[in-house]
């Protein structure tokens, strides 16, 4: 990838006698900043990246949501590293919603997604330290009268060999006084002292204790809890509401209608749960979506067949055809709920034509102009307060911006200023839409009389997540690579391709998924290129390795590594089965090894081996952790997870009973090893899930003969 | 009118008694370490001691627990706590954190009836506490670090 650098050229030290704050403005076409307060020290500069406070602890504003996938340390350890700051001494915070110094240098606005906060972040959040030592370099040089080159920074320490030395706080005054540097040198990655080791993560030890603050945890004089009555099917309108019961209910204030349903206020969660289940509605159900999932699987099953828009087209299209022999299979996957742990929410407050809201806002470019336009204001005077999230998976990333509407739709309804706080309850939240989109994968390859492969097609059809939202400027020529990703563009050689998409509209709402097209398309591949290699009678490492292409030079580190780690040619046990799956995503290589055993029909798995390459392994700890829960993540919803419509469109779950979360009696054993790279740093929040599934279907087809080509696993024994 | 100790406090409820506990500690008594997260006993982020049992705060109203003592992760002390989150902090537990106050809930529990746990201990103690983050690799070899520290 190329780097963004920013440019350091505005002035953005700003002197106060708490410390300093370091500000830089980004190549944004002349974007500038607006007058929102970056955190509660409000005299500072609200576009800033680093405050060192008086008291040597030194503040990184972080502009990626953490959602646990762990930004506020991985960002902080850049700038720590190029500070030469001691590490007990960082902290981390929520950056606000300010596109014109927060944005993904990636996207050009601001949001978290596609795994990107440490690639798009890795320069420059380097460049902002880089930046930060150098003026204070240049205070203790002015203060100590010596020369800033015999100056020397170490652990948070700044020193000169005359014996004078200093912590960051007590020259941060003179520091805000300093020009700031246009382009700060960075170190060789040789020099590095934090990065690529271990350290503990900011947010721990608040998270472990109860402190940490969410979304719900806000509370605000004066503040109604809003909960939202939404259509039983998806498409349906609203044709009549009786709230005289739910009025009647005591703490209830008001009940109004909005565009996504009838909203309950009132002083407490419960009061309002009450009664909005005291509210008698009617709706109108002449647009909604009436068929089943099993009927739309099979439209989706006769779209894949009748074929589609072509992805990618190579070689002759008849060497299946004439193949030796011709294998054919076909994928099908459920909708997917995200089911964080933390439902959606969000706290809003208007006053005298601005609003200020809080919440896990996970695309604040769309959040707030979307807000706005529902509240009738100008997006300067919508203030988002970026908190932490109680997970996400894709959940809070929404090009429709629907929270973020919904609540602001809340505040207008009310009719008067006020804070209103929206929540979600898990039924809400499993029965509500926004899922993974149901897809189905039809795939054939013909191998050659040599067992070699000479043919492979592969026609997916699916919903498109951006079709109808603003990320439709990004699809081209119509096509919506968020939907195939991953089943193209193969490393391995697998003779004359054809690669289609077919697009199938819905009203049921789609969204991206923890690793989007992955969690579908690495299946279809893998398990489908895992028969295939049987039937030319290969070892599925070495099948792999023998078709991979020679530029597939990571592809093939990682899976010559995992075989290493789970000792692949030597591990078998009685009664336990082995599968192994590879895929790249969002830049990042991931090969995975399973043990999987048989208890009366169903897979428990036992261990997995996991090998991962994303660049410069920033923290290793944060690494393996993503690697682990995404492994678990993965695995849940490989065995357990679907999201169904019954006959006449109703969606059958309705909390975690119906919609079953992995447990910990249900989590293997998990060892990573994390490939040395020199490459630049790609992200771990997603890569660690595509390969699980698949390697999990190979281990048990190994183990039983049996192909798993319905997901998920316990519809095997349904 | 519903009397509660709520850590070590005496508290008078003028609530709906079918209000959950989890509604009242949050919305009236601002204890937000005790987290929502389903509503029906299926995932433990409201785990609370109620007379020193790990107890659904989601589901438990508080006209059925009139006169008991609660205590939230807020107001946890002793040993088992101490050790349990200082182990949590060591291997880095927590990704996004929402239910990590009742797994910290539901393992402090567990200390204090099992001094040394083994793996299927575990997994009985713990099984009803939800992980979306899947951070049960560490939270069992926290438990296990945990264990070890109240050892001595």
């Amino acid at each position: 990838m190329t780097h963004v650098s920013p440019q350091l050229s505005r002035r953005g030290f700003l002197a106060g006698t708490a410390g300093f704050t370091l500000a830089l403005t980004l190549p944004l076409g002349g974007a500038r900043a607006q007058s929102a307060a970056a955190s509660g020290s409000a005299p500072f500069a609200p576009n800033a990246f680093v405050r060192i406070a008086s008291d040597d602890t030194v503040t990184v504003m972080i502009k990626h949501l953490e959602m646990g996938q762990g930004p506020y340390t991985g960002l902080a350890t850049l700038v720590a590293e190029e500070l030469d700051a001691d590490w007990s001494q960082m902290r981390a915070e929520g950056a606000p919603g300010n596109d014109a110094l927060y944005a993904n240098l990636l996207f050009g606005a601001q949001g978290t997604g596609g795994s990107t906060a440490m690639a798009n972040s890795y320069m420059q959040m380097r460049k902002a330290g880089a930046a930060a030592r150098a003026m204070l370099v240049e205070a203790a040089a002015a203060e100590w009268g010596v020369p800033a080159e015999e100056i020397t920074v170490s652990a948070g320490k700044v020193a000169h060999p005359s014996g004078k030395s200093s912590g960051f706080g007590a020259l941060a005054a003179t520091a805000a006084g300093m020009a700031v540097p246009e382009d700060p040198p960075v170190k060789d990655p040789k020099d590095f002292v934090l990065i690529g080791t271990d350290r503990p993560k900011l947010d721990s030890v608040a998270k472990a204790n109860g402190t940490a603050g969410f979304t719900m945890d806000v509370y605000r004089e004066g503040m109604l809890t809003v909960v939202v009555a939404r259509a039983p099917k998806f498409g349906a309108k609203l044709r009549s509401v009786d709230d005289a019961a739910a009025l009647q209910v005591k703490g209830v204030e008001m009940v109004r209608e909005i565009s996504s349903g009838v909203a309950v206020y009132a002083t407490g969660t419960f009061a309002a749960l009450k009664g909005r289940d005291a509210l008698v509605l009617e709706w109108d159900e002449s647009g909604a979506e009436t068929r089943s999932s099993a009927q739309m699987l099979q439209d989706l099953s006769d779209a894949a067949k009748a074929g589609g828009a072509m992805v990618e087209e190579a070689g002759d299209a008849g060497a299946i055809d004439g193949a030796a022999e011709v294998l054919e299979a076909e994928f099908r996957f459920p909708y997917l709920a995200h089911a964080p742990m933390e439902p959606l929410d969000a706290v809003i407050e208007t006053k005298e034509g601005k609003a200020e809201m809080w919440f896990g806002s996970q695309f604040p470019s769309f959040d707030k102009p979307t807000a706005a336009g529902v509240l009738g204001m100008k997006p300067e005077d919508v203030q988002i307060n970026v908190l932490l999230a109680g997970g996400s998976f894709g959940r809070r990333a929404q090009g429709s911006a629907h929270l973020a509407k919904e609540v602001a739709e809340v505040a207008k309804a009310a009719g008067r200023d006020g804070v209103f706080k929206l929540v979600w309850t898990r039924e809400d939240d499993l029965q509500g839409g926004y899922y993974r989109p149901a897809t189905v994968h039809r795939l054939r390859a013909g191998i050659d009389a040599e067992g070699r492969i000479v043919g492979w097609e592969n026609a997916v059809a699916n919903q498109s997540i951006m079709a109808g939202t603003p990320m439709e400027g990004m699809m081209q020529n119509g096509l919506d690579p968020t939907s195939y990703e991953g089943s193209n563009d193969l490393p391995y050689d697998v003779g004359a391709r054809r690669i289609t998409w077919a697009r199938v509209d819905s009203p049921v709402p789609v969204l991206w998924w923890r690793s989007v097209g992955h969690t579908h398309t690495a299946y279809a591949v893998e398990v489908f290129l895992d028969e295939v290699l049987e039937k030319a009678g290969k070892d599925p490492v070495q099948g792999r390795l023998d078709l991979m292409l020679p530029e597939a030079t990571r592809q093939r580190a990682v899976l010559e590594k995992v075989a290493e780690i789970a000792n692949w040619s030597g591990r078998r046990a009685e009664g336990k089965g082995y599968g192994v799956a590879l895929a790249k995503s969002f830049g990042t290589y991931v090969a995975q090894i399973l043990e999987v055993e048989d208890r009366n029909g169903f897979p428990h798995v036992t261990q997995v081996w996991c090998a991962v390459d994303c660049g410069v392994a920033v923290n290793p700890n944060v690494i393996r952790a993503q690697m682990e829960g995404g492994i678990g993540y993965a695995l849940g919803t490989a065995l357990f997870n679907e999201i169904t419509l019954g006959e006449g469109g109703g969606v059958e779950q309705h909390n975690f009973d119906g919609y079953r979360m992995l447990r910990i009696s249900e989590m293997p054993k998990v060892e990573v090893a994390i490939l040395q790279s020199g490459e630049d740093p790609t992200g771990v929040g997603e890569p660690g899930v595509p390969p699980l599934a698949p390697a999990l279907a190979n281990a048990w087809r190994a183990l039983t003969g049996q192909t798993v080509h319905q997901l998920p696993f316990s519809t095997l024994t349904a | 009118m519903i009397k509660l100790g709520v850590n070590g406090k005496e508290v008078t409820l003028d609530l709906d008694p079918e209000t959950p506990l989890l509604w009242a500690l949050r919305d009236e008594l601002r204890l937000t370490g005790t987290k929502f997260g389903c509503g029906v006993a299926q995932c433990g982020a409201c785990t609370v001691m109620l007379d020193g049992m790990p107890r659904r705060s989601c589901v438990t109203p508080i006209g059925s627990i009139d006169g008991s003592e609660v205590t939230t992760i807020e107001g946890m002390e002793g040993p088992e706590i101490e050790a349990v989150q200082a182990a949590w902090a060591a291997l880095d537990v927590p990704q996004c954190g929402w239910c990590q106050s009742g797994q910290v809930m539901s393992a402090t529990a567990l200390l204090q009836l099992v001094s040394n746990p083994t793996d299927e201990d575990i997994d009985n103690a713990m099984n009803g506490n939800v992980c979306r983050c899947a951070t049960y690799v560490r939270i069992r070899q926290a438990i296990h670090d945990a264990a070890k520290t109240l050892e001595g």
